[in-house]
């Protein structure tokens, strides 16, 4: 039996946020079956609404998409009324894709296995 | 033509993509007229936000609304692609499709390409149209909240309705070497010239219009499918400055290449192409274009070379009964507050100084209806989630707020710039006020198709002709 470890997800996911109107949409992507089958397990509507805290204030949906082994979330009334009125100085949600990639999952050990984990740029 | 791996041929037809937003580089544009075979470039200025700005310039000056930057966009491009037999289909249009083509046919004049045959779509304008519209059975509910229209309808500024590729499709039909439309939907840009050289039928070519929706769809963002805004390793992602704009060979059965143009920069893989797919996509299984319903998750994704992906495998349902409509409503002005404040004790300089704004608003009698308290560098972005440094090096405190009044908006700022002397101390900058800026409402909505369509219209011209 492998053990269980913590990962926070800018080590092993690739994400992108977009608007429409009030709505934004974040997908995250696993690079492997594994942990495509990880993030359905972990990455519920309910963790992604609490984890956008305040930005939120409409539910959020969940969306499958097995073909890139993404997940699609779809954030209700979360751009402060939309772009062309919004207050905030990320008026398009663009920052909502690396929001998600703070989010930490437990994963087992072998569920790692085949990924790169932990990338980073040259400082 | 493409070569199958049986080593057959099919008909196929190579596009690029010229503009992903208004303000966009034409660069890019000129590499793929350049370098990238094409037939077709494809420009997409539009977005939500966009077709607020474009009426906000409306309405300082009634012959603007279109995108400023097209007549530089087309003297920049007319002459290689006009040596090349290059046609170019945009919808910097905006709100004044028709101004748009007076500035592209003076472009033209000015380059002595009199014969230069411009096509223009009008008719998703629907602006004035709205009390007529509602008469006529469309309720204009909002699409998201469901909300009534009633409690914004005295401050509706514009409206439009996204087209579909066919009066495009009419206008390449009819010669065009140069289309420009209004809100014609971004990625049908795209299919127009497909569903022009390819023969598809838009009465059934289901799986067909969907796999050209899906390319549209990977190409109207400019880089933002060949490496742009890239979250796996960007940093390995080459030259992003020349970055290559994305090209297509599409073949008739729907299958197509992604690539870019050669020499350029940036990245196409299947990585940097899924991260596109899914960007602004509600439900993957139902991507509503007006041409088609695509299955984004039908959509086969394969490395198939160098800077080459596979696109294949998409499915696609019937169009959907109704357009997609966006009205822009007025939403009263922001006004907005910048201060930098230095280490030490940045942040609770920073909270100290939005509660002394806080008690300077209370007694000034101004109204604000929303405000938000920003401290760039700490939670702008992340909100919440952000933990909170224990002795960050700076910090910018941004309160932007909402007043019903321009005038109010416009005094906000002023508030704060005693506080340059009065507050807290080691202030690093930012301090100047900024100048109110309109806030304008995007209502979604449907409108049957029937109340739109047999309003638009398409006209071909050559451009000494007016």
């Amino acid at each position: 039996m492998s053990g269980r470890v913590r990962v926070q997800l800018r080590d092993v996911a690739q994400a992108r946020s977009g608007d429409k109107g009030d709505l934004a949409n974040v997908a995250v992507f696993a690079p492997t079956d594994a942990l495509y089958r990880a993030f359905l397990r972990e990455l519920t509507p309910e963790r992604v609404r609490t984890h956008y805290g305040r930005f939120v204030r409409g539910q959020v949906d969940r969306y499958e998409v097995p073909n890139v082994r993404a997940l699609n979330f779809v954030l209700h009334q979360a751009l402060d009324g939309g772009a062309a009125r919004s207050l905030r100085s990320d008026p398009l949600g663009k920052s909502y894709g690396s929001l998600i990639l703070r989010m930490e999952i437990e994963v087992d050990e072998g569920e790692l296995e085949g990924a790169d984990v932990g990338l980073r740029p040259p400082r | 033509m493409l070569k199958s791996v049986d080593g057959s041929t099919r008909r196929s037809i190579r596009i690029g993509a010229g503009q992903g937003f208004y303000g966009d580089s034409v660069d890019g544009a000129l590499d793929v007229a350049r370098h990238g075979d094409v037939a077709y470039i494809c420009f997409d200025a539009l977005a939500e936000l966009t077709m607020a700005i474009l009426q906000k310039d409306r309405f300082r000056d009634p012959a603007a609304g279109y995108a400023r930057d097209l007549p530089a966009f087309m003297s920049a491009l007319l002459p290689i692609c006009r040596e090349r037999g290059i046609r170019l289909i945009t919808n910097a249009g905006g709100i004044n499709p028709v101004g748009a083509a007076a500035a592209v046919r003076e472009a033209a004049r000015k380059l002595g390409m009199d014969d230069l045959r411009i096509g223009v779509v009008v008719g998703d304008d629907i602006t004035s149209r709205v009390d007529e519209l509602r008469a006529l059975g469309a309720a204009l509910h909002n699409l998201d909240t469901g909300e009534s229209l009633d409690s914004v309808r005295d401050r509706v500024v514009f409206g439009v309705a996204y087209l579909g590729c066919a009066p495009v499709v009419q206008a390449l039909a009819a010669g065009a070497d140069v289309v420009v439309t209004g809100r014609v939907a971004d990625a049908s840009l795209f299919v127009a010239p497909m569903v022009h050289e390819l023969g598809w039928d838009l009465a059934s070519d289901w799986d067909r219009l969907a796999a050209g929706v899906v390319l549209g769809h990977l190409m109207e963002c400019s880089a933002q499918s060949t490496g742009g805004n890239f979250s796996g390793d960007w940093w390995n992602v080459p030259d992003l400055d020349r970055a290559g704009y994305p090209v297509c060979e599409m073949g008739e059965d729907g299958v197509a290449l992604l690539t870019k143009p050669a020499g350029t920069g940036g990245r196409v893989s299947v990585d940097t192409v899924k991260e596109q797919l899914l960007y602004e996509v509600l439900d993957p299984r139902a991507y509503l274009n007006p041409d088609v319903v695509a299955d984004f998750t039908s959509v086969q994704l394969r490395d198939a070379g160098p800077d080459v992906v596979e696109v294949s495998g998409v499915r696609g349902a019937p169009r959907p009964p109704e357009l997609k409509a966006i009205l822009g409503y007025l939403d009263g002005y922001a006004g907005t507050i910048a201060i930098g404040y230095s280490w030490p004790d940045a942040v609770p300089k920073a909270r100290r100084s939005a509660e002394l704004i806080g008690r300077l608003v209370a007694r000034s009698g101004l109204r604000p209806l929303d405000v938000v308290t920003e401290l760039i560098g700490v939670d702008s972005t992340h909100g919440s989630a952000a933990p909170i440094p224990d002795d960050a090096n700076e910090v910018v405190l941004r309160i932007c707020a909402r007043f019903a009044t321009e005038a109010e908006a416009k005094r906000f700022p002023r508030l704060a710039t005693p506080l340059g002397l009065n507050g807290p101390p080691f202030i690093g900058g930012g301090v100047a006020p900024q100048g109110a800026r309109a806030l304008l409402g995007v209502w979604p909505s449907l409108l049957p198709r029937a109340l739109v369509e047999p309003g638009v219209e398409v006209s071909v011209e050559e451009a000494a002709a007016v």
